[in-house]
């Protein structure tokens, strides 16, 4: 596994198309969210690691759709800072912020009618300037984030006629079109059945290892998360319990404390990383023999 | 994969294709009918000639270049105003009743203009400055009656109907406490009209509905992201609120401004961008095509007003209001069936 990730690496230095993103740097510095009166989390510090593929995972209302939305600049702390290369991200101008870090958030709204292409063209807009003609560098960002998304073949479709899992991909391909070092992702997977789950969380894969994007996703999964992060962040009430490579810390007593869920850890078959079984009430095999 | 019919010469068909050449065409001969017919003033093409060149007679000239073209300048103006206005908050609404029209800003600004006729007197300036103000303060109340965690369109809408309703009772109650005479220019103006308007009324008012269009089309793009929901536009670096507070700015000061110079016209607002957006069988409703539709519906609406009574013109308001209302059942009918 770890083999194929440098080779991968390697390659890269090779590929005369590939470009070196600039340095990166995204964090936390003690913030305290919340919204109105509710406070989420009190001084949570976190730092995303640069070219990692990050995974926030924790039960429900622990914090981790809130600690994305502070990353990504959607919701401003109450105090502390969240920094982006360093800077205070509220005091950068958004749309500069929108040329480094790319969301797909959980509620977006497709228009009545409009093409795949034409979605995906709006994630554009924060490289383009007043008055300026769509330019080729345009078309090129398009075209090459429909592709990396294979919905070359619904360019012209309306987006309402795609399945889910199209439709997900069509967003996807938005963010991509914008260009950013910097991809958030707010539970992606989440009402897509397993086969389009699965493609999808390749493809943000492909894009963490190939392109070297720096990715972080909120996921409800915690097999794929630990099938995917090369970081995982679990969180429960608030606070980040603990994070690193899901092998290095997933284990029974952290899966038992943060969702208080008995369960057994297997190696994954396939990956080699920790697989999840939960115990539940249901009957065992032993009691089935 | 679907093989679209594409070349099929039908109505429909030539009518999505060229949308914004047929509403043009429409216009244009409208403003002809307008400007060039009737007993005494044109006869024939020669003095339609004459007319457009300048050499008819006085009378002929007075009545179709003071009279005529003023008040068909005026209805394509405020037709193209409440046009955008109604596009732009049914944009931020997200839904196709979200119209000043129906959540009651127009009434708003009349309030404003009825206030500042008792207070000041019949001022141009002053009637404008209370119409905007006044158009303010409707949207401002709206909204904090509406705010529940973040607002639903559909929430603004209702709230809007409600205040709407208290501002009208408030309006009549106004025009009852004024004197006789200005409560007589008040009520006819309530029923919004373009009667009475003269190339000195309309053209400053022009120039501020250009301005307020011209900001209305700046910020069409960022409109459109808005569409997609305040988070993804966020993400794409859309400032939200900044934005969505200038477009409403924007939107309450075109309908204000329309209705300091006619009083409240209905329906424009509501139907101008849907129709456009049917014609153009478009995903979004675009601005340009709104306008136009927009003015050809007031231009339209008050050819019936003056032509349908024999003797006398009615306000063209009542037309718009008529005609409104059929379309607004229809319109209920079918949302409600989503």
């Amino acid at each position: 596994m770890t083999a194929t990730v440098t080779e991968i690496q390697q390659n890269k230095s090779n590929d005369p198309d590939y470009q070196a993103l600039p340095e990166l740097s995204l964090s936390t510095q003690s913030v305290t969210l919340g919204y109105d009166q509710t406070i989420i989390t009190n001084n949570l510090s976190v730092d995303i690691p640069e070219g990692k593929f990050s995974i926030i995972v924790g039960p429900n209302g622990c914090g981790k759709s809130t600690l994305l939305r502070a990353l990504s600049r959607l919701l401003p702390p109450k105090s502390g800072q969240v920094r982006l290369n360093g800077q205070d991200i509220h005091t950068l101008p958004t749309r500069e912020v929108a040329k480094i870090l790319g969301l797909l958030p959980q509620s977006a709204i497709a228009p009545d009618g409009i093409k795949v292409v034409d979605l995906v063209a709006r994630g554009r807009f924060p490289h383009q300037k007043w008055f300026q003609p769509w330019r080729e560098q345009d078309q090129i960002a398009v075209e090459s984030a429909m592709k990396a998304t294979g919905i070359m073949e619904f360019a012209q479709h309306h987006v309402d006629q795609l399945s889910g899992g199209q439709k997900q991909r069509v967003w996807v391909a938005m963010a991509l079109a914008q260009e950013t070092p910097l991809l958030l992702l707010d539970e992606p997977t989440t009402y897509l059945d397993i086969a389009h789950q699965i493609e999808l969380m390749d493809l943000f894969q492909d894009l963490n290892r190939l392109q070297g994007h720096t990715m972080v996703a909120v996921l409800h999964d915690l097999n794929h998360a630990c099938r995917y992060a090369d970081n995982l962040i679990a969180m429960k009430e608030g606070k980040i319990i603990t994070s690193g490579a899901p092998k290095d810390v997933v284990t029974e007593a952290l899966i038992e404390d943060v969702f208080g869920l008995p369960c057994m850890i297997l190696e994954d078959p396939v990956s080699g990383t920790p697989l999840i079984i939960p115990k539940g009430r249901q009957v065992s095999l032993s009691d089935k023999l | 994969m679907k093989v679209y019919r594409t070349h099929t010469l039908t109505i429909t068909n030539f009518v999505s294709h060229y949308p914004k050449q047929i509403i043009c065409f429409f216009t244009l001969a409208l403003v002809i009918a307008t400007l060039f017919f009737g007993q005494h003033i044109a006869e024939n093409v020669q003095d339609i000639w004459r007319l457009l060149t300048g050499q008819a007679a006085p009378y002929q000239s007075i009545v179709v270049w003071q009279w005529r073209a003023s008040r068909l300048f005026a209805a394509l103006v405020i037709g193209a105003a409440l046009g955008i206005s109604g596009a732009v908050f049914q944009s931020l609404v997200r839904n196709p009743l979200g119209s000043p029209d129906i959540t009651g800003f127009n009434v708003g600004a009349f309030t404003g203009v009825l206030l500042s006729i008792a207070l000041f007197g019949n001022l141009y300036w002053f009637s404008v400055l209370g119409a905007i103000l006044g158009g303010l303060f409707s949207a401002l109340l709206v909204y904090i009656f509406a705010y529940r965690d973040g607002h639903s369109g559909f929430r603004l809408i209702i709230v809007g109907i409600a205040i709407s309703a208290t501002l009208s009772a408030f309006n009549q109650w106004l025009i009852l406490s004024v004197s006789l005479e200005t409560a007589m220019t008040a009520a006819l103006w309530g029923a919004g009209t373009l009667n009475g308007i003269t190339w000195v009324r309309i053209l400053p008012a022009a120039v501020l509905i250009a301005a307020f269009i011209l900001c209305a089309f700046l910020l069409n793009t960022r409109m459109k992201l808005l569409e997609m929901g305040d988070d993804t536009a966020a993400a794409l670096g859309v400032s939200v609120n900044k934005t969505r507070l200038t477009l409403m700015f924007v939107g309450v000061a075109l309908t204000a401004v329309a209705t300091a110079i006619t009083g409240p016209i209905a329906f424009i607002a509501l139907a101008a961008p849907q129709i456009a957006k049917r014609l153009e069988n478009s995903a979004s409703t675009s601005l340009g095509s709104s306008a136009l539709v927009g003015g050809l519906l007031l231009l339209s609406a008050d050819f019936i007003a003056q032509h349908s009574w024999e003797g006398s013109t009615l306000p063209v308001g009542l037309i718009t209001v008529s005609l409104g209302g059929i379309y607004l059942v229809f319109l209920i009918i079918r949302e409600g069936r989503k």
